[in-house]
Formats: C-alpha cells, structure tokens, sequence
C-alpha cells in the first residue's frame, strides 16, 4: 500500500491510498477516485490522456518501456517526469509519490 | 461527389459495426458501412492486428485480424458495401424520418436507419500546445500531408519524433526548398534506418535538423511566415517557413459525433437498452461508443447490441411489415 499525492488541473493537491495491486494501474485508481480522466483507449498507451508528471519520487519508479516509451516520445511538450498512469501498476507505486494529471478530461 | 441510397447507414467498420451487418441482413436490410481509417477492423486492424483476444465465444483465442476477417466472411451473403478513408461530418434528418448522411468528401448515403459503432471516435491528429496554432490551419499548418506537391519549393519545418516526422522529412527533402526537423528529444525510437538516414542528411546539410527543442510560436501575416523554436536552456531562435507539419501521433476523439443532437456521456453517447436507440428516432449507438448502466466494453457486448438494435431498426426499414422472431438454425442465412 502507498500514500501518494495527487495535484488535479486545477492545482488542488489531496493524498491518496493505493493498494498493492498487482491487477491494476494507476489510471484505474485515479478514475476510482473520482479524477476525471478520459482513457479513452482503456490502458493500452494509445490515448495518452491518462498523462502524469511525476512531481517527486520518478526515480523510485521503473522506467518506461516498450508502448509506453513510444508514446511519450511522440507526445509534444512533454516533461521528463511525465508518464502514462494506464502503465503503471498499483505495486509498483512507491509511497510519497507526487503527480499532477496533465491528460485531457472529459466533461 | 458519390451518392448513395441503403437500408442502414454504419458508422464505423469495427467488429461491432461488421456484426451489425450480419443482424441487419437477416432482417433483409442493407448497409452501408463508412469508416475514417483506410481498411476495415477499427483498432483490431489499426492498432493490435496480431494480438490474441480471449473472449469471443466459441474461440478460446483468436487473433484480432482473424477475428475481422472471420466477420468480413459472416457478413458476405449480405453484400455489405464500404466507403472508407473518409469520416462522416454531418447527419441530416430528413422530413420523412429518413437521413442524409454526410462525409469529409462529400459522399452522402441516405438511409432509413444510422447506426454509430464508432468505437474509440475519430483517430484525430495530436495538436503541440503553440498559442496560434489553429489561426494557421490552412495557412501554413497542417497535421497530415495529403499532397506533397504542395510544398514544391517551400520551406518546411516538421516537428516530432515519430516514424511519420522521419519518413516526411526523407520524403519532402527531394520536394521542398528546405526542409527542418525540430525533435523534443535527441534520439528517435521510429525505425532505426529511418533514423540514421535522418542524421546522415542532417550532416550532408540536405536538411536541417534540432534537436532537444520545441516549436513555441508561429507567426506571419495572412500565411505563415516564420516559426519560434526554443531548446531546453530556453534559447530561442526564429526561422523563415512557409510551412509547419506537427507530425505528434493520433488521438482519439469523439470528433463531430458531438455535433449531431445526441445525448453524450463521458464522451459516450447515451442509449436505452432496450434497443440500444438515442434520443434521436432511428439513431442507434452500439459498441465502445455507447454508454448505459453496466456497460462494459466488451466485443461480445457489441455483438449483443447489434442484435438487439436490428430488431428494432426494421421497423424504421420496413413499416408496413410485422417482425417475426427467426432462428438461424430454422431459417438458415438467406443472402440477398
């Protein structure tokens, strides 16, 4: 289990629980809990519209790969935190994670 | 212009919308099929034609192509006809209930019944985060080269990172005056011999290529004239181009779906299960691109939608006609 710390698009930072599920992904917790966040591809990094930056603890994380890597390479302006929260999955969140959402929501 | 007339209009070529034929034909009603991507399959051809899927029914795996292709043949008796390659921009009711379908190049179909299986949306392209950007669309920017003769002996500056900003860059550097490739990052992942051609060029000075930089702002009076480009110690520096392509990928979009009066979710579009029916009378939505309590996006939902949408169309196609339920195994499949 993790406590990380999520900054929505307006700037409002809350903690958050994440249980060490290896079955599940980041993005899915974040639309659990209310984050209003498209995933209009459903976790395949397709869409990018479940984008993080990795505010602090990037490092404690493992690095993109494959899919993933691809994607953010093509994504303009992109950060060097920024991940994709559908590729990551909920045991490998590290507690004090801080992110802030920066993909599209939807209405 | 090409103009078209059939039973029912689908809007979208994925599994779910192929099915969809499959349920109508047994009801003896046409469709036509409009898709924006160039081939049939949705994202089982588009994106993962070699993954193995695990849910359909009576197929323990089936690859994503095969299971296309296995529709592609199901659907067949009923001689299904295509229009791809273009997306459908406008839905035209018409004052007998019926509807005038519209698409990006003008091919109209009119049918009695419109049924969205549009599955993720519209794949659009990715736009940068440049202030003016959407000012010079059409006036210097585009996302896609459709004719490459456009750029004859004009300065281009590309920008991306993918296999389509290489494979432009290779391509335009025999048809512009100058072509520049601005990459946020200082490797490319897209095909390695495209790549290395790249950076051979770049040293040959047939193109110009920045790395570790961002186009920031566009400017020109009318039509573009110069673009800012600024590296990661935020030094900036403008060049002269009469065009920009920002080549950053595909996303998908609901598009001009959310433009046609119907009740939109989530970026969903609402339907009763019932029928799998809009608000709007003869407007089904089935597949990925509906919503209701305890949806789930499932292929074999979609094929249950379709299913049940069909029984309900045919009262759209055939008004004067009462629907008898028939099995398959009792009637066999009757081709047109």
């Amino acid at each position: 289990m993790a406590t990380i710390t999520v900054e929505d698009r307006n700037g409002e930072r809350k903690t958050l629980t994440i249980p060490a599920n290896s079955k599940q992904n980041l993005m899915e917790s974040l639309k659990e809990a209310g984050y209003r966040i498209l995933a209009t591809c459903g976790g395949i990094a397709l869409c990018a519209t479940c984008l993080i930056e990795v505010l602090q603890g990037a490092e404690q994380l493992p690095g993109p790969t494959g899919a993933e890597l691809d994607m953010l390479d093509i994504l303009p302006h992109t950060a060097s935190g920024d991940r994709l929260s559908c590729q990551l999955w909920n045991n490998q969140i590290p507690d004090g994670l801080t992110i802030r959402l920066k993909g599209d929501e939807h209405s | 212009m090409n103009a078209i007339k059939t039973d029912i209009g689908i809007i979208g070529a994925g599994p779910v919308g192929l099915f969809a034929v499959f349920e109508a034909g047994l009801l003896k009603m046409r469709c036509h099929v409009i898709d924006a991507l160039p081939q049939v399959g949705g994202q089982l051809s588009e994106i993962y034609p070699q993954k193995p899927i695990y849910d359909i029914p009576g197929y323990p795996e089936i690859k994503a192509q095969d299971l296309v292709d296995r529709l592609l043949e199901q659907i067949s008796p009923f001689d299904p006809q295509f229009t791809l390659g273009e997306r459908v921009e406008i839905i035209d009711k018409q004052p007998d209930g019926s509807f005038i379908v519209t698409t990006n190049e003008n091919t109209t179909v009119q049918c009695k019944v419109i049924v969205i299986a549009g599955g993720l949306g519209c794949f659009e392209p990715r736009k940068p985060d440049i202030g003016n950007l959407e000012l010079f669309e059409g006036k210097g920017v585009a996302y896609m080269v459709k004719n490459p003769e456009l750029f004859r002996d004009k300065k281009i500056v590309i920008a991306g990172g993918g296999d389509s900003a290489l494979d432009w860059t290779i391509f335009l550097s025999d048809v512009a005056s100058e072509v520049t490739l601005v990459h946020r990052g200082d490797t490319f992942r897209g095909a390695p011999d495209s790549a290395e051609k790249v950076f051979s060029m770049a040293e040959t000075g047939r193109i110009r290529l920045i790395l570790q930089s961002n186009v920031t702002t566009i400017q020109g009076t009318g039509h573009l004239q110069q673009v800012t480009i600024q590296n990661r110690k935020g030094e900036s520096n403008v060049i002269a181009a009469d065009h920009l392509i920002p080549l950053f990928g595909l996303s998908p979009k609901l598009g001009p779906i959310a433009n046609w009066g119907l009740n939109i979710d989530k970026s969903a579009i609402t339907v009763n299960t019932a029928d799998f029916g809009t608000n709007v009378a003869g407007i089904y939505a089935i597949g990925d691109i509906n919503t209701y309590p305890g949806k789930l996006k499932l292929i074999l939902c979609g094929f249950h939608e379709a299913a049940l949408m069909a029984q309900s169309a045919f009262k759209y196609v055939y008004p004067d006609e009462k629907l008898t339920f028939k099995y398959t195994t009792v009637y066999g499949v009757n081709s047109f």
